[in-house]
């Protein structure tokens, strides 16, 4: 791309250039991987399995195991019932996981395959799972796939034993990386809260080698916890997007109250999720966490006449632009340009609100965007601070604008995936990584007599 | 660690169905079972036939690239490749028709139809492909008429290309699908005439980590222009020049054989196989060109090269051989072509190899491989992790070369790994090519790290609980 796009404003209309989302199987696959001991099985061709395993894997820089139905072009006019039902027996004879996570692909879902009704006619042995969900790649994005699978995991997994509520919470992550969920988990600790954390990648993608390769690490949600999860008193959704829909459903079916939230990156929301749980079971917030808090703030303090009134331009997934919308609001600067690949209006309406909120006029919002058309609007008038995924180093590089990366997915720097981004810690990461950005190009852009040594 | 990799007690190591696709070198005299779809169920290694097209015409450079289908498919592809241009970054981009549920009901063709109007619109690209995913195979949009209306309409080559995922599980296919793009593409239109020059094509190279320019540079100093390869680092219109060439190099056999051959029928031009991989394949690949130029002129000077060239590196890989010489290798890489080269350089540096498999090789390939290899070589086709890990350690590998999959497997084992795939992004080719293999898999064999790992397992402090 580069110097390839060409000079606006052009509209642009159909299909997407240089997209900024993707498909719902990998969404699907990266939730079922967060269950301990579980396989995910892709329904469809070879090819969707193999490119979402070595998406996955160059972010997280982990090997990704699932399973693929391998259609070929019989199983396309007759249908994948046979594939799946040899899928299950196979998966389960070699590879041996407590539960497989079908979900299906563009092909299946339009070839109309009935998965529900074809596990039902699978040999389960006693003691596994098979759970599924549907996940037409032509349908949301790949978080719309997340949300799906989490939700799966409540439909088929979750129950309520009877009326008394287990004092426990569960928490509904979002498509965050395991340094998150190992971060949520940390506080949740701290305050002295039983958790139920689901999906948890933690301990399956940034588990720590030892030299011996465990296809099943050992990290993620155990079944009996997400059958337990039926019994908590509270389900805190973090994420609209990824979230909302396994707790609401969780409400419905077991009865625990859901509370959506926003993920908790940056101050507000780290602040909401906190007060939440505290709200709820009465708990004190614990010193190390308000000690925390303070050192943000601290640190807010003494960095802020560095990005103070910078515009920035954000894209990535919706529940983590929400949130880093708000958190750069917070820190001073101005979101000029805030885009997401995935479909939905209610993205629009919850950054416009923060932005007017804010007394912020002048930005452009927008999901189901592409690149390409984030790249038009900073051609047409540049930001100071592109916050966004690795395919935003193009735009950086041409438009010579500083990018910090964050979200999904990060497939040119290390080292990421260990490090959370949420909680006050995560706030720390994120002032860290936004000032730097600006001063080292500062100092690059620096003449001789104006280069400091100290900033 | 052996319970470790077969999760169930007494379970079967690999399916009783996968017995044929696993032999031993020199012991049996069973032919490998091969070129058969994966097993439903397989944590294959495999891709599809979209990503084998995707691959193969990516690195046409001022083309671009629609992929009509939902929009996964697109972003996997996504600039991946490590095929350098010395021009146009126009195939860096990635469109996609982004289908959604509507149009896979009413149909996709509106959309594609509308997709290459605006690509025309806003890049005035001099061709366009267009790579048909499952999906609209499956609802039966007829790509090839939106292609040739849409070429009428604009007056510039619209290729459609038949790349359904489900046609296969086998990326060969997809070679052949953009082979058969590519073949549309150059073939003159009638009453077109194309220039004969006196110089060479280079079938089945993409340029990765600028291997083409190293390929170039040697061919000038002997006197044979490159006329265009296959695609790395060609346009539009150099591909259109293909049929003038005097003689075909071909490198990637999976890709491009039948391109070569289809070039000889239609265009009479002769064609020859080469490898750039090693010092030895490049020494004898330079020998072949100047043979089949039949220039006494040509002759001479390849020898000087040849001797100046590797007089320069003996040294250094000598250097290397001396570390390596023992340490164990396997390899599992994409096609057969591939494994040939790097089983011959790793035994040039002295490294005994031990397994080896492909995705996709073929029965005569894998023949032709088994005789390279000493008594008791594991040969895999379409392995699993299960399976390649049960060979790794099993035979106490110390050095992989592979892919992307294979690398975090590798090392989470605390073996080394050399990226031999196609997204790599070092140049690997020719002599230079030969001394940076050579320190990559130093690098990798006898990196400090793996002897932190083996006190990782046994940590000098036992924590609480362990």
């Amino acid at each position: 791309m580069l110097d390839c796009v060409p000079a606006g404003p052009l509209e642009h209309t159909t299909g997407k250039i240089n997209p900024a989302k993707t498909c719902q199987p990998i969404g699907a696959m990266y939730a079922a991987l967060g269950i301990h001991r579980c396989l995910p099985h892709s329904h469809g061709s070879q090819g969707c399995c193999a490119y979402h395993r070595m998406h996955l894997t160059r972010h997280f820089r982990d090997p990704v195991m699932a399973s693929s139905s391998s259609f070929t072009e019989g199983a396309s006019v007759f249908g994948g019932l046979a594939n799946l039902k040899t899928s299950v027996k196979n998966v389960f004879a070699i590879y041996d996981p407590d539960i497989i996570a079908v979900h299906t692909t563009c092909l299946s879902e339009t070839i109309g395959d009935d998965v529900p009704n074809i596990i039902r006619q699978c040999e389960i042995p006693e003691g596994k799972y098979v759970i599924h969900v549907n996940t037409p790649s032509y349908y949301g994005s790949h978080i719309t796939g997340f949300a799906n699978m989490c939700k799966a995991m409540v439909s088929y997994l979750a129950q309520s034993d009877g009326t008394t509520r287990k004092e426990q919470m569960n928490v509904l992550p979002g498509f965050v990386n395991p340094g998150d969920m190992r971060e949520i988990r940390r506080i949740v600790d701290l305050i002295g809260v039983k958790l139920i954390l689901f999906p948890d990648t933690s301990d399956v993608l940034d588990a720590p080698i030892t030299g011996k390769y465990e296809m099943y690490p050992e990290g993620g949600a155990t079944i009996d916890e997400i059958k337990d999860s039926g019994n908590s008193e509270l389900t805190l959704a973090l994420g609209s997007f990824a979230s909302n829909d396994a707790a609401d459903l969780l409400q419905e079916k077991c009865g625990v109250t859901g509370i959506p939230l926003k993920l908790p990156i940056g101050l507000k929301a780290t602040d909401a999720f906190i007060m939440a749980i505290h709200d709820w079971f009465g708990v004190p917030v614990p010193k190390s966490l308000t000690i925390e808090r303070g050192q943000v703030i601290d640190t807010l303090i003494d960095t802020n006449f560095q990005y103070q009134g910078k515009t920035v331009a954000i894209f990535g997934d919706p529940d983590h632009v929400i949130a880093m919308t708000e958190f750069v609001i917070t820190m001073g600067m101005i979101p000029k340009y805030v885009l997401t690949g995935t479909p939905g209006k209610q993205f629009e309406e919850e950054v416009n609100k923060m932005l007017e909120g804010a007394g912020i006029t002048g930005s452009r919002v927008k999901a189901e965007g592409d690149l390409f058309e984030l790249h038009q609007w900073i051609r047409e008038e540049k930001v100071d601070l592109l916050i966004g995924t690795t395919y935003g180093k193009y735009i950086a590089r041409a438009e010579d604008i500083p990018l910090v990366r964050f979200g999904f997915p990060i497939l040119d720097r290390a080292v990421h995936p260990l490090m959370p981004v949420v909680g006050y810690r995560g706030c720390l990461r994120l002032i860290e990584q936004i000032s730097n950005a600006l001063l080292e190009r500062r100092d690059r852009d620096a003449k001789d007599e104006d280069y400091e040594l100290i900033l | 660690m052996e319970e470790n990799c077969s999760p169930q007690a007494g379970a079967p190591s690999c399916l009783d169905e996968r017995q044929g696709s696993i032999i031993t070198a020199g012991r049996s005299k069973s032919r490998i079972t091969c070129t058969t779809d994966s097993l439903a169920g397989s944590v294959s290694q495999r891709a599809c036939v979209y990503c084998g097209a995707r691959v193969v015409l990516n690195p046409v450079t001022d083309a671009a690239h629609l992929v009509h289908g939902p929009i996964g498919c697109a972003t996997y592809t996504f600039d991946i490749r490590g095929s350098l241009s010395s021009g146009s970054e126009m195939y860096r981009n990635s469109f996609s028709t982004d289908l959604r549920e509507r149009d896979v009901i009413f149909g996709g063709e509106p959309k594609l139809s509308a997709g290459i109007d605006e690509i025309v619109a806003k890049f005035h690209p001099p061709a366009i492909f267009v790579y048909s995913t499952c999906v609209t195979g499956v609802i039966g949009d007829d790509v090839i008429a939106v292609c040739r209306a849409a070429s009428e309409r604009h007056g510039i080559d619209v290729i459609p290309v038949e790349s359904s995922g489900f046609i296969s599980g086998n990326k060969i296919v997809g070679y052949r699908a953009a082979a058969e793009a590519l073949v549309r593409l150059i073939t003159p239109r009638e009453g077109e005439i194309v220039e004969r020059t006196d110089s060479v094509n280079f079938l089945g190279e993409y340029n990765l980590g600028g291997e083409k320019w190293v390929v170039e540079r040697y061919l000038k100093e002997m006197g044979i222009p490159i006329n265009v390869a296959f695609t790395g680092d060609s346009t539009v219109a150099a591909l259109k020049r293909a049929p003038g060439a005097r003689l075909n190099m071909v490198q990637c056999t999976g890709s491009m054989h039948w391109t070569a051959m289809k070039l000889e029928e239609a265009f009479g031009t002769p064609y020859i196989d080469v490898n750039f991989f090693g010092a030895q394949n490049t020494i004898e690949s330079l020998q072949r060109i100047a043979e089949a130029w039949g220039d006494p002129e040509v002759t001479r000077r390849t020898e000087v090269l040849i001797a100046r060239e590797n007089a320069k590196i003996e040294q250094e890989i000598r250097k290397y051989r001396a570390k390596l010489t023992g340490k164990r290798a396997a390899i599992y890489v994409g096609g057969a072509f591939k494994a040939i080269a790097i089983i011959r350089q790793l035994k040039e540096l002295g490294m005994e190899i031990v397994l080896t498999g492909t995705q996709t090789g073929k029965t005569e390939e894998y023949e032709y491989m088994s005789g390279l290899l000493s008594e008791g070589t594991v040969i895999i086709d379409d392995a699993n992790p299960a399976e390649l890990e049960k060979y790794l350690i099993e035979k106490d590998v110390d050095m992989m070369a592979g892919g992307v999959k294979e690398r975090v497997l590798a090392y989470k084992l605390g073996i080394g790994f050399v990226d031999h795939n196609h997204d790599r992004k070092e140049c690997l080719a020719g002599f230079e090519g030969a001394v940076r293999f050579a320190r990559e898999v130093w690098v990798t064999t006898c990196s400090p790290v793996w002897s932190r790992i083996r006190s990782q397992a046994d940590p000098p402090v036992t924590t609480e609980g362990s």
